[in-house]
């Protein structure tokens, strides 16, 4: 260590720090550095006293603006909802089934719907509502629980097999696994194949069409064409739910399928209900 | 300035510089985070938020290893987009018994904290086996081995155990039933009344689908309860806090 001294070259003091000779000269920070460095601090202070900041013995100080974020986006979703407060109302009373005469109201469903749709709906059926393996293709004309825009509105509200709404559409098929042989399974497959017009084995559907006719028609109908008050398919159309293969066909009639949709009435608000009912009836199947 | 010149005495000796500087940081420490632990306005009872059952935990710990927190948080925040997509904010008190929480900071995926029951189990199967057969953009990888890896739940009452160390308030009775609970939950034919009246609100289901009690069990009947426990039809938190 140094004393300072004035630097002949500059006139500027020096630190004292000195290494080898070589000395530091003391420049002092830029003006503008430093009343930036004033002002943050200042701005600081403001800050605290505008906004929530200080913990004092049971609570924060609030601030002189009462900031809150909780009301804050309770005032939004307020506004959001105000701004379209009639639409909503008139669509969560409307009767869907006229939907179309009024064409304000339907464009809002539809365009409300899709938005529904792509954040609640898409993850199963696609966000082009196409469905998947399991999960129901929305754009054809074939409708496990019907195809109505009120029956698709039901579905929506409570949902297929759930155990949270009480209303939720149940049907279940047995595990014929378990009730019928090996072998029946092999003809029941076969008459299957039969009746959707598929390549199959005439010897073991002629056996087959029995058992159809004792464990199978009491659902899907003698002739196969299914029945909506259980959800039970149409099996002579070339649509399969979970595929249409022979193998496919083993599984689903040996394990049976437990398909559950979500109660979104618990979920989404009555319009909302009705914007995505609205959306996925005029997909192209609605009825 | 005099009292400039004593900071020099400071800035001369490292030791007194660590010194010192580390009695400023312990200051501003205790003030930012000591108040958290006492001021009302942080600490909001919320009923029906209860520990997780011994299957829920197991499912949580396979959360932890599988690093689903990297790419999905659970904190809905307070804004509207959030809340019209994922559900209500989440509340502090949601996560009091997460050792240690899964907020996350980093949406790859989507936030989680109200999964529960938006999807069926066999979508979580479906999805956990191979994500793009049901969302074909998704880049999540596959977890089809959670299906194929078998857990008899053996340490799970310790599992509990470790969790009351560290403050959830887990009874005797819990942990002397967790192996019990853990079994009966992925069980619906079993007895499941007792669960339910130590862990209210729990999803009874063979969440996988097959017999027995995988890891894949687990973690799908932990997602399935994420973000349930709180009824917000009863329940209005102060707009205040």
């Amino acid at each position: 260590m140094s004393e300072t001294e004035i630097d002949e070259e500059t006139g500027i003091d020096t630190t004292g720090h000195e290494w080898d000779g070589i000395k530091e000269l003391n420049n002092p920070l830029p003006r503008w550095w430093l009343w930036c460095f004033y002002l943050t601090i200042i701005w600081g202070i403001g800050y605290t006293i505008a906004y929530p900041a200080w913990p004092l013995l049971s609570s924060a100080t609030t601030g002189v603006l009462g900031y809150s974020t909780r009301a804050e986006v309770a005032a939004e979703i307020a506004e959001y909802e105000a701004r379209n407060a009639e639409l909503r109302t008139a669509l969560a009373n409307a009767d869907l089934t006229t939907l179309p005469e009024n064409p304000d109201l339907n464009r809002f469903a539809v365009a409300g719907g899709a938005a529904v749709f792509r954040s609640h709906c898409s993850q199963c059926h696609g966000s082009g509502a196409a469905g998947a393996k399991g999960y129901p293709n929305l754009l054809d004309d074939d409708w496990l629980w019907g195809g109505d825009i009120d029956t698709i509105a039901y579905t929506i509200n409570h949902g297929i097999r759930n155990e949270t709404d009480p209303d939720a559409h149940w049907s279940q098929m047995p595990a014929f696994g378990e009730i019928l042989e090996r072998g029946e399974i092999d003809q029941t497959v076969a008459f299957v194949q039969k009746l959707s017009g598929q390549e199959h084995d005439a010897t073991l559907a002629e056996a087959g069409a029995v058992i159809f006719e004792e464990q199978c028609s009491a659902c899907h109908g003698e002739a196969g064409l299914g029945d909506r008050e259980q959800g039970a398919p149409n099996l002579t159309d070339a649509i399969w739910l979970y595929g249409g293969d022979a193998d496919a066909l083993h599984e689903t009639i040996t394990y049976s399928r437990f398909g559950v949709m979500p109660a979104w009435g618990q979920r989404l608000s009555p319009s909302d209900v009705n914007a995505v009912a609205a959306y996925v009836h005029q997909l192209g199947g609605g009825e | 300035m005099a009292f400039l010149k004593k900071h020099q005495v400071l800035e001369r000796s490292p030791t007194l510089l660590l010194v010192f500087s580390f009695l400023v940081v312990t200051v501003g420490g205790i003030v930012e985070i000591a108040p958290l632990f006492y001021l009302e306005n942080t600490i909001e009872e919320v009923e029906g938020v209860r520990p997780y059952s011994p299957l829920e935990l197991t499912g949580r710990d396979i959360y932890v290893r599988e690093g689903c927190y990297v790419c999905h948080s659970q904190m809905i925040r307070p804004m509207r987009d959030e809340v019209e997509r994922y559900g209500h904010y989440s509340l502090a008190a949601e996560s009091m018994y997460d050792h240690p929480h899964q907020w996350g900071s980093k949406r790859t995926g989507p936030d989680l904290a109200r999964v529960g029951g938006r999807y069926s189990d066999a979508w979580h199967v479906d999805h956990m086996n191979d994500p793009q057969s049901v969302v074909p953009e998704s880049i999540m990888p596959k977890y089809a081995f959670l299906g194929r890896t078998p857990i008899n739940g053996e340490y799970v009452a310790d599992l509990l155990a470790t969790h009351r160390i560290v403050g959830v308030p887990y009874t005797d009775e819990m942990i002397e039933q967790a192996r019990a609970d853990f079994l009966v939950q992925a069980d619906p034919d079993g007895d499941w009344d007792a669960l339910l009246e130590r862990y209210p609100g729990a999803v009874v289901s063979n969440f996988d689908g097959q017999p027995g009690v995988t890891e894949m069990d687990a973690l799908i009947a932990y997602l399935q309860m994420l973000g349930t426990l709180v009824d917000f039809s009863t329940f209005t938190p102060d707009a205040s806090r």
